[in-house]
């Protein structure tokens, strides 16, 4: 859990560090404006709504064992909160529509389709037919994070998925998922015996430990990826609209402003594309710690076809 | 403020060589995948989603030491 925090101070201060860079660049209120952008990047007590910024409420942080912890909303906490209401809402809408009728329309057609895509091109080429069980946890992670991640390019929105908290806490779900699923399946012993990777006992001192290391860097990765990627992709928009306050210059910003419209379309894939990179892994490392005996199965129709 | 701006340095050369070594393995993976795929085009969908896959582990790496350099420029 230290590299998470550490990651999320460095985050923080990479977002001053560009603060005060843009200060440097450009001087006076130009210098603010930059500010005020990136500011959109990080965690703050307000939400900003076209009528003005809302300030949340602050609770004194508890105090447990030593630590003093900060269970204060903050706008990413907002966000996270929006995007489940939201998508509870629309599936449960979405559910109740497509059940009355037998072919699904309008968007319960667009959200079949994509519950269907998960099912049949990630969950049982991965997990085999005994992965179906898993499928509401992946549907719900994958269309979760979907929301979340699109949140953030709506106007006054922000994708919670770009800080570093909400994707771990993401990610410890899919580690409890992922051991779950392999204790299940296998039994605990079997899960155990695992662990040791097969070797002679003399070597089990050297691979226990890692085959431990190795159950933790995959949520690891997880959590990182999803991060980064939602991150960085603002970072380079701000950036670029930040070159027009740097260059004090209206002829300059068309051109920062056709790349930034570029990485807001590129944006647009990239929030997809985590989503369902995140549910392929998570789908992928469950059925790794599952024996799917349908693994030869599947190749079978493609090759024949 | 020496020793901080040598930091600085390591950490853009250090972003630098991650980035390289990340577009390398991509690159490298993404021609391989399309001739796999120019070669068996029945298999493209398959071909894609494992690319996509491979793409997100390598890319998953390059973050790795991307994140490294952050906190040592930020350090």
């Amino acid at each position: 859990m230290k590299e998470t925090v550490d990651s999320l101070q460095a985050a923080h201060t990479l977002a001053d560090t560009l603060t005060s860079a843009g200060h440097g660049g450009a001087e006076g209120g130009e210098g603010n404006v930059f500010a005020s952008l990136l500011h959109h990047l990080s965690d703050t007590h307000e939400v900003e709504t076209p009528f003005g910024a809302i300030h949340l409420p602050q609770f004194p942080p508890l105090h447990v064992a030593g630590l003093s912890i900060d269970l204060s909303i903050t706008k990413h906490v907002v966000f996270v909160w929006l995007a489940a209401l939201l998508l509870a809402f629309v599936a449960t809408v979405v559910a109740r529509r497509n059940a009355r009728r037998d072919v699904p329309t309008g968007f319960g057609n667009l959200f079949e389709s994509l519950v269907v895509f998960i099912r049949d091109q990630v969950v049982v080429p991965n997990m085999g037919e005994k992965g179906k069980a898993y499928l509401p946890y992946l549907l719900t992670t994958f269309f979760f994070i979907m929301v979340m991640n699109l949140m953030g390019l709506v106007p006054y929105g922000a994708s919670a998925t770009g800080n570093v908290s909400v994707t771990a806490g993401l990610a410890i779900i899919a580690f409890v998922m992922i051991q779950a699923a392999a204790i299940r399946d296998q039994g605990l012993g079997h899960y155990l015996a695992h662990l040791t990777g097969g070797v002679h006992w003399a070597l089990w001192p050297i691979m226990i430990p890692i085959e431990i290391l190795g159950l933790f860097t995959k949520p690891f990765a997880l959590c990182i990826r999803l991060f980064a990627n939602m991150l960085a992709g603002h970072v380079v928009i701000v950036s670029l609209i930040g070159l027009i306050f740097i260059f004090h210059s209206y002829i300059i910003a068309l051109a920062p402003v056709g790349f930034a419209l570029g990485i807001y379309l590129l944006e647009l894939f990239v929030a997809l594309l985590q989503a369902y990179i995140f549910t392929t892994l998570t789908s992928m490392f469950m059925g790794l710690g599952m024996q799917t005996e349908g693994h030869g199965e599947h190749e079978e129709p493609v090759h024949g076809s | 403020m020496e020793p901080l701006g040598l930091g600085y340095l390591a950490a853009g050369i250090g972003a630098a060589l991650a980035v390289i070594g990340g577009g390398l393995g991509i690159g490298k993976l993404a021609a391989a995948a399309m001739e796999a795929s120019g070669r068996q085009p029945e298999v493209a969908g398959q071909v894609r989603t494992t690319m996509i896959i491979a793409a997100a582990l390598i890319e998953g790496v390059t973050f790795f030491a991307l994140a490294i350099c952050i906190i040592l420029a930020t350090k």
